[in-house]
Order: structure tokens, then sequence, then C-alpha cells
């Protein structure tokens, strides 16, 4: 059954620089990365190639000691040229300099007809070894899944609710088939349903209109009726004990394509967007490419940010820096650090603020479009506003209570107050909107591990 | 604007650790954050970008919130004065006198508690709290116009240090402030928070047959003396129908100098919804609450002052600024949304009472609130207790 869940709490971060509908040619990035730090649950990195060594695209560079049956695996083919390693030789990114023609490690391929036969233990020992393995998101902790595990369900995902996110149907196109591939594959490894939640407020794409056996929900509403969090708190939510996997689509996509075609396709489309962008449009790439060779020339001035995924969850990176795993999105938007005059104190409607002590008359004119540097715009204080983070988050859950819980280190509250079902982007708003400016993604995660660490 | 950047930003490595007044920093902080909004950026990983509001932006909506307040108790306490000593007056001389009464307040009321707030900060190493730009505002508005500024002085520290300070500063005070402030000159100077103490009489004298009293003190005799008329006449009756409902409205009528005006404070109540600042479940349910039980009330009937019709509570004493201004104070409040009706319904049952049941005070609005600072904990944990119940049940499902 089918059922349409209406969230009425949220907040569309309205930004300047959506990206059109294009897929645009660039050159490709000479060099690409795989960077164990994009991997929560990683504990203890481990590389298994050296500098100077040759990888083709699935090559295992690195797993982790702690659950070494998953392998991370090279984008493309080409010569590891660096190794980076950062204080105490934590280990940041393995570089690799991409062929020009780039090489397959081959797997076995499938007929679409022959998907279903294939045993848990075959696709998993696959998967495991082709480096798609990492896509599978395991809740409660937002970390890799462990292979050992069967969850009771499987949730995707099928759209977008961040700031400037880009469109599944651009970057999926044409890989229905895939996608269906790689359901019939997720179908194996878990007890109960794979859950598909599809956005109530847009035509459903074709992609995700054909895929037969899996349970659909529709969600409606403001950011973050995207999350899977959400979808996950609303039609099979998880108590202690639970466990559920999480993936997105470009994922399921990357294993259909892992079983019908035997190869580890790292290839994906991304969206170049913000305000800064000159043409913000979609580019192929791989996964972990280096963004320079997207930005040249691109982009309006030099006092920038480069963020590899969205303004509310991503991450700073540099001119040169890398996008990550999960990301399919880069954004830039005005570095922030400029002072402003007496800039709390004046009337504007040129800021953007879900409080209406700022934003009185926003409402005159809604789709207006802004441009957010990167400031603060303001200075850390002490929780004052309340009530506040509860028009944001979706969920049954108390957030302030939940991040007090955490700053006091008192387990058993956190897991009474709900723990479990969230990670950092469910409450990423919560963070955007805090008059107080506190880092509340950094402290739930903080929360998490401690949680993690008792169990 | 670049003079002043190039002012600050030339003195600020004496402040910077290992600086000449590192010791200051936390004053030269709140003074540069005053002019410039900081060129801090956020960090590597979460969000990357930020809401526009911030906490100084929070604070100074309540401050323009309270404003008509302000200016109406100016003019009040002017208008008052010569209505007692029965001179006719223009509205600019009612003004000019309303003003050398209240400003001296006000100014008194920042300076010693921004003085508490700079040294405390200084001690503690905490940054200077936007708070106090409201509770120093606060405190002038629900005191008496003739109370002595030393006293002003002297609660204002108290109250600084007694109800904010100990518990850890802005944001972790069990106790509104500013009601902190007034029960403790109402303890500990009776004689001048009580009483005869409404009108700025100044060197003069009552004109013939005008009294001092307020309209809850009105109320509460009608129970005192036997055989008098109902409540309603006797404040219109009273110094030439002084206490008419509409009056009472508007405020033209003696008390705390920005408590009189229900109208003033429904403004500031507009204000505070709109902007989002206040919670509009605590002003609406505090003035339910005490609707509530005052329609119980005239339902028993016992006495005249039980008789009164209950939307006079409305109007009557410094209820409607309490709801607005003092029950709605974030940090001492309910934090949970359910939790707001019980905590505003209760403030203003419970002032009822208090103005109504109990003989020994009139006006129960300040000792409502402050009771009800002390159990909004105790309703939040109810709330949340709820919420983990429900999450409980739904894991066992």
């Amino acid at each position: 059954m089918s059922q349409h869940i209406k969230l009425k709490k949220g907040f569309n971060i309205n930004l300047a620089g959506k990206p059109q509908q294009v897929v645009a040619e660039a050159d490709r990035s000479e060099t690409f990365s795989v960077k164990p730090t994009d991997f929560i649950g990683i504990i203890r990195p481990k590389v298994t190639v050296r500098e100077g060594d040759v990888v083709k695209a699935g090559t295992p560079v690195l797993f982790d000691k702690k659950m070494n049956q998953v392998m991370y695996c090279a984008p493309v083919s080409g010569e590891v040229v660096e190794i980076v390693r950062g204080e105490k030789r934590k280990l940041l990114e393995i570089k690799i300099l991409a062929d020009k023609q780039i090489e397959y490690e081959q797997f076995k391929e499938h007929s679409a007809s022959e998907l279903s036969g294939i045993s848990r233990e075959q696709a998993q020992e696959t998967m495991l070894k082709g480096g798609v393995w990492p896509q599978l998101i395991q809740r409660p902790y937002g970390i890799v899944a462990n292979p050992e595990d069967t969850p009771k369900a499987i949730f995707i995902s099928t759209f977008d609710t961040h700031p400037l996110a880009p469109d599944y149907d651009v970057l999926l196109k044409n890989q229905a088939s895939f996608f269906e591939a790689g359901i019939e594959i997720l179908k194996k490894f878990t007890s109960g349903k794979v859950n598909l939640g599809v956005n109530a407020d847009a035509e459903v794409s074709p992609i995700f209109s054909n895929v037969k056996g899996v349970q659909v929900n529709k969600f409606s509403g403001p950011h973050p009726a995207g999350n899977v969090g959400v979808h996950i708190h609303h039609t099979d939510p998880i108590g202690k004990g639970d466990l559920v996997w999480t993936i997105d689509p470009y994922g399921v996509v990357q294993i259909g394509k892992m079983f019908l075609n035997g190869v580890f396709d790292a290839s994906k489309t991304i969206a170049l967007t913000g305000s800064e962008v000159k043409e913000p449009k979609y580019y192929q790439t791989y996964i972990g490419a280096c963004i320079d060779k997207l930005v040249e020339g691109n982009i309006k001035q030099e006092h920038v940010r480069y963020i590899s995924g969205n303004v509310l969850t991503g991450e700073k990176i540099s001119k040169q820096g890398y996008l990550g795993f999960y990301h399919h999105q880069l954004t830039v938007i005005p570095e922030g650090d400029q002072y402003e005059f007496l800039g709390w104190l004046k009337p504007t409607t040129s800021k953007l603020s879900f409080h209406r002590a700022l934003g009185l008359l926003s409402f005159l004119n809604p789709k207006k479009e802004f441009v957010l540097t990167t400031n603060t715009l303001g200075e850390e204080r002490a929780f004052v506003q309340t009530g506040i983070f509860e028009k944001v988050t979706p969920m049954d859950i108390l957030p302030e209570y939940l991040i007090k819980a955490i700053m006091a280190e008192d387990y058993d509250d956190m897991e009474a107050l709900g723990i479990f079902e969230v990670i950092e982007e469910d409450l990423a708003l919560c963070e955007f909107i805090d008059v107080s400016k506190h880092e509340i993604q950094a402290i739930l995660r903080e929360g998490i591990n401690l949680i993690k660490a008792t169990t | 604007m670049k003079a002043i950047r190039d002012i600050l930003d030339k003195q600020k490595p004496l402040f910077e650790k290992g600086g000449k007044f590192e010791k200051y920093y936390y004053l030269f902080e709140a003074n540069e954050t005053f002019l410039f909004v900081p060129n801090e950026t956020t960090g590597i990983k979460g969000a990357q970008v930020r809401d526009a509001i911030n906490l100084k932006r929070l604070m100074i909506t309540v401050v323009v919130a309270m404003i008509p307040c302000l200016l109406f108790g100016i003019y009040n306490v002017g208008h008052t004065h010569f209505l007692a000593t029965g001179q006719l007056a223009t509205f600019g001389e009612k003004v000019l006198l309303g003003a050398t009464v209240v400003l001296p307040v006000v100014l008194t009321a920042y300076v010693a508690g921004g003085l508490v707030e700079v040294v405390f900060s200084l001690i503690r190493r905490h940054p200077i709290n936007e708070g106090f730009l409201v509770t120093g505002m606060l405190i002038p508005l629900i005191l008496p116009p003739t109370i002595p500024l030393w006293q002003v002085a002297l609660a204002s520290v108290f109250a600084v240090v007694i109800a904010k300070e100990v518990f850890g500063g802005t944001g972790m005070n069990v106790l509104n402030v500013a009601m902190t402030a007034r029960a403790f000159l109402y303890f500990a100077y009776p004689s001048d928070m009580s009483g005869d103490v409404w009108y700025y009489l100044g060197d003069q004298q009552y004109a013939d047959g005008f009294t001092g009293a307020t309209a809850l003190g009105l109320a509460a005799e009608t129970i005192l003396v036997d055989g008098t008329q109902e409540v309603t006449s006797t404040l219109a009756t009273t110094n030439d129908g002084l206490f008419s409902f509409w009056n009472m409205f508007i405020g033209f009528i003696p008390g705390s100098i920005g408590e009189t005006s229900t109208l003033m404070a429904l403004v500031g109540a507009i204000i505070l919804i709109a902007t989002g600042v206040g919670s509009w479940k605590i002003i609406l349910s505090v003035f339910g609450g005490a609707l509530g039980l005052g329609y119980l009330l005239t339902a028993f009937g016992a006495n005249e002052f039980m008789m009164m019709p209950a939307h006079y509570h409305w109007v009557m004493g410094g209820l409607a600024f309490g709801a607005v201004f003092m029950a709605t104070d974030p940090v001492s409040a309910a934090h949970t949304e359910s939790g707001k009706w019980v905590y505003g319904a209760l403030i203003g049952i419970i002032t009822v009472i208090i103005r109504v049941l109990n003989p020994a005070y009139p006006e129960g609005i300040m000792l409502a609130v402050l009771f009800m600072n002390v159990f909004a904990p105790l309703i939040d944990h109810v709330v949340v207790q709820s919420n983990k119940k429900r999450r409980l049940q739904r894991a066992t499902v």
C-alpha cells in the first residue's frame, strides 16, 4: 500500500545558481582521489597500493581493518601518484593519475533475467570486491553497512530537496534498466521491504516508476522532505536494536552496472551549482574527480568557497580539491570573511532568514533567490531561542533536548530522544537556523560516536 | 565606517591573546560585535551557510517591542501626575515631566546591570550577553515612578547576579531576571513598592478628594468592606471615572511605569508575534487562563471581587505586560511547544488566584511568573517523557 505523507515542517533555502537541465562537456580531470575521510565508519584504514602502482577502475586501493571484507576501489584506471597523510599519519587521500582510456577490472556479466537467480552470498562477494558496497549506508549511525548484518528494510529516497540539489532525472538519464537491476540485487539483502520514497510534488520520473516489487511511499513538503531519514521515521521507524540500510539512486545504478556490465563504473553526472558559477550546469565525470578542470574559467570571481556537496551538509574543498564519494554536486558560493557595519541591526530584504525577526516581509517575495556567503552572521552564544528547531524537523523528535543530552553525555536520554533515527543531514537545518550559532551537526556526530562506542 | 573599522583593527591585537589588555578581551568583543557583524566563516564540514539571524537581532526586536510601552509610560507618568495634583497641563508638559522621571530610572538600570555583566564576563571569561539589552529595559518598566534610583541600581545588581550569573549567565537562568529585580524590591523595600507609590507627585500634594489607590487595590478592598457596591461601579466612580474599562485598557491609570497600558502591551505582542520572537502560545494562554478562572469565579460569586467581570483582569494591573514580555522570556519559560500552553495558562490562573483569593497581595502576575519559572522544567519534563514513551512503545511493535 502506497501512502502519501504530507510534511509541513521544514524550510527551503532558495539559493541563486540553479543548474540548467543540460549536461555540458568539460575537460576530464587529470587526477582522481579516494578519500577515506568520506566514509564515516572507517576506523583503521589500510592502503593496499603504493605510490607508482598501476590500478584499474575497480582495483581495491583501501580497506578498513575493522571491516576488512569491504573494498574501496579506484574509480578510474591509472597510476597512484600520491598518498597524502595528515597529522599523526592520518590517511587523507589516495591520488590517481587517470589513463586516457579507462580500463576496468572485469567481473562476471549477467543478463537481466539471471539476476534473480544470484544468491545473496554471490552478490555480496562481487559487491564487496568491486567497490560498490560502500554505497550502502547503515542506520543508525550513518556508516558503511556491515555485510554480516541483515537489515529489516532498505530505504531509497528518489529525490533531493537540499539547496540547489541536482535532479535525478538528469543524473540518471537512460539508466532505468540499471536501476531496476540494482533493486533486484538489493532485495536479496533484506528480510523486509525495499522502500522507495518518491516526491509527491512532482511527476515521478520514468527511472523510478517502472520498478517492481518495492514499497513506494510519497512525500511532499519543504526540505528535508527528501531526506531518507525522514522517510524512515514516517514509514518504518528505527528503535533500539533495529537496523536499516539506505542507498541513494546513483548507488543503486552502480550496483546494477556491476552486475549487468561486470564493471565498477564510477562515471557520474554532477551538478555545478551556486551563485558564483557563470553558467550552472551538469557535467559528466567520475567519482572523486579533481574539480580544477570543472571550475576553470567557469567562476565569476576569485574569493569563493568550493563545496563538495550542498551548502547544508557539504564539505569545503580547495580549488584543486576532490569531489566526495557520495556527492553529486559542487557548489560555489562567495567566501564571507568580511565585516558588516551594524549588520545585525539594519532592516533589510536582501538577507535570507527562516526567522521573521529578520525576514519579516519575505512572504511578499517567496520566489526570491538569495546569494548567501559563508559568513556565520553572528557570534556563538548560549542557547536562548526555543521551539524553533522543531519547526524544521518533520519528525516526532525534540532536537533541542537531544542536542543537550549529547552535550551532557547522557546516554539514556540520547537513546530515548531518538539519536538512532537521525544523522547529520537530518538536523542540518537546525544548524542553519540556530540563533546561537552552534555546530549542531558536529555535536550530533559526537553523540553518535559515543553511542556507537557503547554498543 | 571604514574609519571605525580601522580603529578597531588597530586596537584588536592589544586585546587578543598575549596583548596588553588581554583581560579585557570580551569588553572589546562586545563593542566590536555591536558595531560590526564579525568576519567569521563557517567550518570545513557542516552547514556552509547560516541564517541571517543572531542573538543581537533577536534581543533588539524585543527592545523595539517594548518601546511603545516605554513611550506611553513616559507620557502617563506626567499625565497621572497632573491628574492627581489637579492641574491642567499640555501634552508637552506631561511628556517632559514623565521623561525627567522615567529616563533616569532606565539609565540607572542599564548602567548598574550592565556593569555587573561586564565584571562577570571579565572574571568568568564569557562573552557579554545581549540579553541585558532586554533586561535593562524591562526592569524600569515594572517599577513605580516614585522608585528611588539607588533602589533601581541595587535591584538590577541583585537580579543580574542572583537570578542570572550564579546560574552561569544568559541561557542558564531559571528565573526571569527582571521579575526577580521587582520581587527583590517588593520584599526588601515594601514601603517603596506598594501602597501609595503609583502617582509621581514630586513635591506636590493630591488634589482634594483624590485617592492614591490602584484599580486592583480598590477591587481587593471591596471584600473587606461590608455592603459595598459592585467592583465595576466602584472603579468607575473613583477619581471621576478614572478606572473605567476603556481608561484602564488604554492605560491612563496609575501603576508601574510601563505596565498600565494593555493597548501598548498588545502592540508589543503584535511585534513579538509577527517577528516570531515571542511565543504566541504563551501570550494567548496567559490571557486565556486568567479569563477562564475569572469566569469560574463569577460563577461562584461569593463576594464582590469574585463577581467582577472576568475581562477586567486583562486590563487591571500588569497582567498584559507580564503576559507579553515576562512570560515569553524563552529561557525561563517552558521550552517545549505543548508545555508552553500549560505554562501560560497556569500563569494566568495563578495571577487571578493571587489577586482575588489572596488577601495579602493585590497584584499577582509577578509571583505567578516566578512561580511558573520554577515549574517550567517540570512541565517540560512531562512533555519530554511522553515523547520518549512514544518512541519506546513504537520500538516494541
